[in-house]
């Protein structure tokens, strides 16, 4: 089955960004294909490199990360979200001259259309959020 | 077509569950997770409704009982106690998901 996973929350602050990575996680390992996580409204807050959590907290960012890497996961996070919320890639750090960017490994930033594709391309499209 | 209802807020916070509960059509599934699973306790005006939803499948997140301190047996019967493998393949097995959130 080729799942789409949208999550509209932000890390630390509600549940939806835990649930979607337990989901996107159960949904790897059981074989299925995640062809897109989409982080969208405050979920692009969970593709921020600078954050970090104390020792004995999980490190939300960096569990989205590794699970990425792990299965060649497409992360996409929104731009005109992203834009509003400081969350900037060495493209946007230029277009927009800004003097750092905090892009968090793995996570790419796009338009909307992404969206759409993942709606369009997936067999089933997940949300998580508020 | 089935569809897969996802609820994620308590039934005494949102109105979000009766609103699921009002479009669940026969041969659906209803899962409550995050805060939802408090409309699978035992002996409340929602418990009343999913008994009354004939045709309807219910079950609940069993981690997200767990973190909240809500024992099993605290759960109605016939409301099936799932995990996360198990809800992946809800999504699977029905035809589309409705997130209400």
């Amino acid at each position: 089955m080729k799942f789409a996973i949208q999550v509209n929350e932000g890390p630390y602050q509600h549940q939806a960004t835990d649930s979607a990575y337990q989901f996107t996680k159960a949904a790897l390992e059981g074989g299925h294909e995640v062809m897109r996580v989409f982080f969208y409204h405050d979920g692009v807050n969970n593709g921020t490199k600078l954050t970090t959590p104390p020792q004995d907290d999980r490190n939300i960012v960096n569990r989205w990360s590794e699970l990425a890497k792990k299965y060649d996961l497409d992360m996409v996070v929104c731009v005109a979200a992203a834009q509003r919320r400081g969350i900037v890639d060495e493209g946007e750090m230029q277009r927009n001259g800004k003097d750092a960017e905090n892009i968090a490994d793995n996570f790419r930033i796009s338009g909307l259309g992404q969206l759409v594709e993942a709606g369009i391309q997936s067999e089933r499209l997940v949300v998580f959020g508020d | 077509m089935s569809t897969l209802h996802t609820v994620n807020k308590s039934p005494f916070e949102k109105s979000s569950m009766d609103s699921c509960l009002a479009y669940a059509k026969q041969g659906s599934a209803v899962l409550m997770y995050e805060d939802g699973i408090y409309g699978a306790i035992k002996g409340t005006a929602i418990a009343d409704k999913i008994a009354a939803a004939s045709g309807v499948s219910f079950y609940v997140l069993g981690p997200d009982l767990k973190a909240r301190g809500v024992a099993e047996d605290k759960v109605v019967d016939g409301i099936e106690i799932v995990d996360y493998p198990k809800f992946v393949a809800l999504a699977a097995e029905n035809d589309k998901v409705q997130a209400w959130v």
